[in-house]
């Protein structure tokens, strides 16, 4: 189909030269309430058939946690009999979750301040100065937004090897940051652009230097946007699976998605399906506060790219 | 004042670009080169063998079928992402009147739910989910009579790869909807005031008003799931339980067929073209996707 067949005409219509006869008008009234109705009844069985599908697999996962391997096996629909919380010991002591825990937190603390640090900087420079080759820096940074991480990961792999950082907290750290740049950038680039810069002229007047007006006035201006993207490279860190399953092989350090990962491939030959669900619901329990806790702003932050994109 | 103004941007830009080009820029470039040997990874030397290693996947059919079914998916999973996304949206929205449906904020945050969680947990979920005894698909199949209808989801070469494709569906579908759902509210409710008064049915309002007004939304949405349709590579591998043995491999895409390459088969030089090939593919297709898809735009 031609992209140029599309009718343009409706929108500039004028609405009363096109059949809006005062009969016509109230005809519409009437049949509207009761297709109102049938709507959204229909309405409500479709959202509520959709909001089932989503939340009973959820639901069955944790109430699964709770189950002895043979209530698993042989009773997937019931209850558990009686809370089985062992499962939950044996996910964090025996099956490492309590580990890849602690590793995912080590990585993330460390990954998110940078993420945070270094873009917040780099946005704040492009937002707000003017300089030669402003406009190349930012597009070379949002090309990055464009390439599969596949492109890069056997070069990725060697080079950390190289510089000794493979199967470290901080070298994984360091990439994480360096793939959350472009999104984190083009994120706070919009947002410094909106900032009002007269505040940071008064302090200019005042005698203070740049140092001091980027860390003492404008990145306490910045907060909401830092908020957004703290939530949603959090999210993006602690889900990450593909990157550490290449650069984090030491088993002592794997973070938790990709030890949930490989304990979900041991389950072959360990079967202790209650651990593994119980780990899943370690897992998803964090997101679960941030997101309740921040779903406007993680929505927001979530959806800004698609949205100005 | 300009060595002043050098002095901020030098040092907070710095960061920023060095990371970025050691672990970003220069492994994306180093790739190309990586392509075009036939490195195994142990000797310091590279062998260059030119195009050698993209001619052999051009004739390889495990890549080629790994190709094939990301294009499957490519078809699919924008089809039922996009489409029950805009469907769910425009319930939300009733024709910009902007009157909330009942329980409007519990949908919004239960559709958003799944996108956040990660994509290991719902495959590793969802495998049990279609387990072909105790999962609770075949279940609900048998609950409702619908016996001939169950099978081992995941253990059947006809059906792995769309039982996969189901899951990304049902987990990306609440985020486009909340995407769509701030596009159709940008409208004017004047538009759709007017479009009463003319006698414009519901229908006739979503396809000449909604959609031309959202088409940018729609455009930017297609090449973000394009892009996803070629990556794939957490849910298959988790499903698959990374295997590629059985009804397994009828579900490989190229970038589990990329990993396999690399990191069980040490052939780098043939992992890289991989690499290089999905590059290619993800560029060519957000230029046909912006070309296909171009209409006049609306300011408003």
């Amino acid at each position: 189909m031609s992209a140029n067949t599309i009718p343009t005409a409706q929108l500039n219509r004028d609405p009363i030269d096109a059949g809006g006869s005062s009969q016509g008008r109230l005809e519409n009234v009437t049949s509207r309430s009761t297709g109102d109705r049938v709507l959204a009844v229909f309405t409500q069985a479709l959202l509520l058939f959709w909001a089932l599908l989503v939340i009973f697999p959820f639901v069955w996962m944790v109430f699964t946690s709770f189950k002895t391997n043979s209530e698993i096996l042989f009773s997937p629909w019931d209850l558990p009999a009686s809370p089985h919380w062992v499962n939950f010991s044996n996910a964090w002591n025996n099956a490492h979750i309590g580990r890849y825990v602690l590793n995912s937190f080590i990585v993330i603390a460390m990954s998110l301040t940078g993420t945070l640090l270094v873009s917040a900087m780099a946005a704040y420079v492009i937002a707000r100065f003017e300089f030669p080759g402003n406009r190349v820096v930012f597009y070379v940074f949002m090309a990055g937004l464009m390439f599969p991480v596949f492109l890069g990961l056997v070069p990725l792999y060697f080079l950390m090897g190289d510089l000794g950082i493979k199967d470290t907290y901080h070298g994984l750290a360091l990439v994480y940051i360096a793939y959350s740049l472009p999104f984190t950038i083009f994120f706070l680039v919009g947002f410094f652009k909106t900032l009002p810069g007269e505040v940071a002229e008064a302090a200019i007047v005042d005698g203070a230097s740049q140092y001091q007006i980027f860390f003492q006035i404008m990145l306490p201006m910045a907060k909401p946007g830092l908020i957004a993207m703290g939530i949603f490279n959090f999210l993006g860190h602690w889900n990450q699976y593909l990157l550490p399953l290449v650069l984090m092989q030491d088993e002592g350090k794997r973070v938790l998605s990709q030890g949930l990962g490989m304990l979900a491939i041991q389950q072959g030959y360990q079967n202790d399906y209650g651990a593994l669900f119980a780990a899943m619901t370690i897992t998803m329990v964090p997101t679960l506060i941030v997101y309740i806790i921040f779903q406007k702003r993680l929505e927001s932050g979530l959806t800004a790219g698609a949205l100005k994109g | 004042m300009y060595y002043r103004k050098y002095r901020v941007i030098i040092p907070f830009l710095l960061p920023a670009l060095i990371l970025y080009s050691v672990f970003v820029l220069y492994p994306y470039a180093r790739a190309f080169y990586i392509s075009l040997t036939s490195w195994r990874g142990t000797s310091a030397n590279m062998p260059f063998v030119g195009m050698d290693n993209y001619r052999k996947l051009l004739d390889e059919t495990r890549f080629l079928d790994a190709l094939t079914r990301n294009g499957q998916l490519l078809i699919i999973l924008p089809l039922f992402t996009i489409g029950l996304a805009l469907l769910f949206a425009s319930l939300f929205t009733q024709g910009g009147k902007g009157q909330g449906v009942f329980g409007a904020s519990f949908y919004r945050i239960t559709f958003f739910f799944p996108q956040v969680i990660s994509a290991v947990i719902v495959g590793i979920l969802f495998t049990y989910v279609y387990s072909p005894n105790n999962g609770l698909l075949n279940g609900l199949l048998r609950a409702v009579g619908l016996d001939s209808l169950t099978r081992a989801w995941l253990g059947n070469a006809h059906t792995i790869l769309w039982a996969i494709a189901a899951v990304a569906v049902w987990s990306s579908v609440g985020f486009y909807m909340v995407i769509f759902i701030a596009s159709m509210q940008s409208i004017p409710t004047t538009f759709y005031e007017a479009a009463v008064l003319d006698g414009a049915g519901r229908w006739r309002q979503f396809k000449d008003i909604t959609l031309p007004l959202m088409w940018e939304t729609i455009r930017t949405s297609l090449i973000y799931i394009a892009i996803s349709a070629l990556d794939m590579f957490t849910l298959v591998q988790v499903m698959t339980g990374g295997g590629s043995s059985g009804a397994s491999r009828k579900a490989e895409v190229a970038s589990v067929y990329m990993y396999s390459e690399a990191f069980t088969k040490s052939r780098w030089g043939n992992a890289s073209a991989v690499g290089v090939i999905l590059l290619i593919l993800t560029l060519i297709l957000s230029v046909v996707i912006m070309r296909v898809t171009r209409r006049e735009t609306y300011e408003f």
